[in-house]
């Protein structure tokens, strides 16, 4: 196999060696199923992962029915879900608990994160680095099954009795201890997935630190490689506490044990008969300890998209390079700090929460720091307005929306009023959705060109663009006066409150701002797919960029460069005074 | 009495503390504005001035911003005064100032699967021994009848009835699951953890009604989880009291 011989840096007979295996043509399986080609395990991965987003996404559309019309039958309803989940068509409280829970995981952790790192990150880290492929081929195989029988479970969870989990995405026991069978399906779904994330983040490590062609030192490598190096950081470190609270949990429900379930607990007038002496505040802990740093995971290879697709398209050098990097770095180290901001409310002593929000204001440092540097990137430039650069634009007052309004939530006075409420579900879905998810649609139209051979097209792109612009925002602005009303979230009918009756028209808004949504992400659809025999033909670097995927061929082989390539330089030096083009490639030895 | 008016923005306050959370959030959204104009404007300006075109060439030298170095600092500065000068005063001010317990009026709330329980001490200002031991279905909140301060002790579902005007202290915890003790218009939130209780005060400073909300998802009814919180004068409150308690108890075995 192609796998590196230990060597520090690309071995020579690398590249060589793979090509020639390539030649030797494995079979079906072993090139597009058991494949261990990084890029045709990030194109798995990016697939997989559109598939559970857009599954993801149907399930908020179910939701958003039945917030904007609570209790009115849905048409065909009742024969789509049976008439168990939505008698006569009418979606029933738990089949609408199953649905939030179930949106939530599936677009975290199947949606985003595995087409983030594990689709961008496999297939563009071996790239940027010059390297023939990840440093462990056969751990990286199997990160992207473990991840697809994780998803597989999740999904299949479902059609077990009493559906599938149903006590939101954070799963607090008691309740999620005392729901139906679908939440042990989550746990081990959990388990599987994050055990895929180790693995990757293992692999993604030892890439960067060991692959780098030759010449390609820290401060050279492109910002998408030092964001997927710190997230894998985060990755490794973050996940093992959330795996072994899952099989805490997992006893809890099968074992009998107290881990997260207190003593004395009585459900429906009836004294539970556990042991009793746990704490359903530690499961809190060790959930938080993982999901603030994902935050960062979902946040940070964004960010990498962004620079990269900016860069290109502004035809400049990113404006203080070594201080996004010092900065990302900081926002890795510090997320490990700020988990209990998501606890406030749980009655946490004054000096707890004071050092909590102090290590939150201090995070959104480095966030300002980036966003600054991104938007003085712009001054002097060229703007060449192509469908990624669109997307990766917006990124930018989108991610400023979801960071600002991260504020109130982080500070205890105002957060008392504001937590739990939509105005929470405004924020966070500012910073994943149009932003991360722009980002990620900036970098599905900047790279494809790379991964097929073929340009998308144009116009579609920007119906595509524009339409997800308007519509998404038509979803989350409205959220925020409906958390400043203080209606909560995950209710399934908001209209039993006077104050949520109070906000009830803007449902009605988002519900049709999300349908609006989905129909905007059609062109993006035919877009993929017709692209792959109707694109116009590219050349290997049909958008004259400097870093060192450019410099294989469109789609790259197997072991990806003819020869191990060189970098001479840093990775964006566009319009170099003097230089014959308006790109100096970080290969070319002459500028 | 009629409900409060609910909009698009914060309910009215009617509670004592309320206004440094209404202040902090006001003061966070002009600032927040500001930035984002700001910001917004640049970009535009940016986008506009800098686009591609015949003759347009970008620099590749990097402007040398001094100003963004103070504008960082501005923005740090601006978020360090929010936290030591309105939320944490205003925090460790609200969380440390327990009320006087001879004034105050003390309830427990006990939340369960789907309703809100509320333990008046009545008329002798003692709450009766109640346990968790002691729960069941016809007895929901484990009380003991038997003892002496528990005999008129007053205990209702989803009525929160406090006097206006007067501190007032809940304990808060549950009996089940996780419960999230919200009253938007009280300004107060608090989660019901089973196994602990958390102490929460306020002071009612307008008469009304006010909606409870489960902030926290406690399963299928959590989104009918309501209660409500009547304001009223303490002549009120008093009568309320004595009406609602229980009949005059039998005197006790010797």
């Amino acid at each position: 196999m192609n796998q590196p011989d230990g060597s520090p840096g690309v071995t020579d007979q690398g590249a060589p060696r793979a090509l020639g295996e390539a030649a030797a043509r494995p079979g079906f399986l072993r090139r597009f199923v058991f494949s261990l080609d990084h890029k045709v395990i990030g194109l798995q991965y990016t697939v997989t992962a559109f598939v559970f987003l857009l599954l993801g996404f149907l399930m908020m559309l179910l939701m958003r029915w039945q917030l904007a019309y609570p209790g009115q039958p849905l048409p065909f309803g009742a024969k789509l879900f049976g008439e168990d989940l939505m008698p006569g068509g009418v979606m029933q409280p738990d089949f609408y608990n199953q649905l939030g829970a179930m949106h939530g995981t599936t677009m975290v952790f199947l949606g985003v994160v595995p087409l983030a790192v594990g689709g961008f990150g496999n297939y563009l880290l071996p790239l940027q680095l010059g390297a023939p492929d990840m440093a462990f081929p056969k751990l990286n195989l199997a990160s992207y099954w473990f991840y697809l029988a994780g998803g597989l479970l999740m999904m299949g969870s479902f059609f077990l009795p009493g559906g599938a989990a149903q006590s939101g995405w954070t799963s607090y026991p008691p309740l999620a201890s005392l729901a139906p069978p679908g939440q042990t399906a989550w746990l081990c779904a959990m388990v599987l997935i994050i055990t895929s994330s180790l693995l990757g983040s293992i692999n993604f490590i030892v890439t960067v630190v060991q692959l780098r062609a030759k010449g390609l030192t820290w401060m050279r490598l492109p910002f998408f490689v030092h964001a997927q190096f710190i997230t894998a950081f985060l990755l490794l470190l973050a996940f093992p506490p959330l795996e072994a609270a899952a099989v805490l949990q997992l006893m809890d429900r099968l074992a009998g044990t107290s881990f997260f379930l207190p003593t004395g607990l009585v459900v429906s007038g009836e004294r539970l008969q556990v042991s009793g002496g746990g704490s359903p505040l530690l499961w809190q802990h060790l959930f938080w300890f993982l999901a603030h740093p994902e935050v960062y995971v979902l946040i940070l290879p964004a960010m990498g998209i962004v620079a990269e697709v900016l860069a290109n398209n502004l035809r400049k050098p990113l404006w203080g390079y070594r201080m996004m990097v010092g900065s990302a770095t900081f926002l890795g180290f510090t997320s490990f700090i700020v988990w209990a901001h998501h606890m406030f409310i749980t009655g946490m002593g004054t000096a707890m929460s004071a050092f909590f929000q102090t290590t939150t204001m201090i995070i959104s440092v480095p966030s300002v720091i980036l966003l600054t540097c991104f938007l003085l990137s712009l001054w002097g430039a060229a703007i060449r307005f192509t469908t990624p650069m669109l997307f990766a634009l917006a990124f930018l007052p989108m991610f400023a929306i979801g960071g600002l309004t991260g504020l109130p939530l982080g500070l205890t006075t105002s957060d008392l009023y504001l937590h739990d409420t939509y105005y929470v579900i405004g924020h966070f879905h500012y910073i994943v959705a149009p932003g991360t998810l722009f980002a990620l649609f900036a970098g599905v139209y900047h790279w494809y060109p790379k991964a097929t051979g073929r340009q998308m097209n144009g116009p579609l792109g920007k119906l595509h663009f524009f339409g997800s612009f308007v519509a998404i925002n038509g979803v989350f602005m409205p959220m925020f006066f409906q958390g400043m009303a203080g209606l909560s979230r995950r209710l399934y009918d908001p209209t039993v409150y006077a104050h949520g009756r109070g906000v009830q028209p803007l449902n009605k808004i988002i519900s049709h701002s999300a349908l609006l949504l989905a129909l905007f992400q059609l062109p993006f659809i035919l877009n993929f797919f017709g692209s792959l025999w109707f694109g116009e033909k590219t050349e290997e670097n049909p958008w004259s960029a400097t870093t060192l995927e450019w410099a294989a061929s469109s789609p790259p082989p197997h072991g990806n460069f003819e020869a191990p390539p060189t970098a001479y330089r840093e990775p964006y030096e566009y319009s170099v005074p003097g230089a014959p083009a308006d790109f100096s490639p970080q290969w070319r030895k002459e500028p | 009495m009629d409900e409060t008016r609910y909009g698009y923005w914060l309910p009215p306050d009617a509670s004592a503390h309320g206004w440094q959370i209404d202040r902090l959030i006001g003061v966070l959204h002009v600032f927040m504005a500001a930035l984002f104009v700001l910001w917004g404007g640049y970009l535009v300006y940016c986008l506009i001035k800098y686009r591609a075109r015949p003759g347009h060439l970008a620099t590749h030298a990097l402007p040398r911003a001094r100003f963004t170095t103070w504008a960082e600092g501005g923005v740090l500065a601006f978020e360090l005064l929010l936290l030591a000068a309105l939320s944490m005063p205003a925090w460790l001010a609200w969380k440390n100032a327990r009320p006087d317990e001879a004034q105050a009026l003390h309830v427990r709330v006990i939340a369960e699967q789907f309703v809100w329980n509320f333990h008046y001490p009545g008329l002798d200002g003692k709450f009766g021994k109640a346990a968790f031991a002691n729960m069941s279905g016809d007895n929901p909140l484990g009380l003991f009848g038997t003892d002496g301060d528990g005999r008129d002790d007053l205990t209702t579902i989803n009525q929160l009835h406090v006097p206006l005007g007067r501190p007032v202290i809940l304990d808060i915890m549950s009996k089940d699951v996780i419960h999230g003790f919200n009253v938007p218009a009280l300004r107060l939130k608090q989660d019901a953890i089973p196994g602990q209780s958390v102490s929460i005060w306020f002071t009612a400073t307008k008469p009304g009604l006010y909606e409870i909300a489960c902030a926290q998802l406690c399963g299928l009814a959590h989104y009918k989880m309501r209660g409500v919180v009547t304001v009223e004068s303490p002549e009120q409150f008093l009568a309320w009291v004595r009406d609602n308690s229980p009949a005059a108890p039998a005197p006790e075995p010797k």
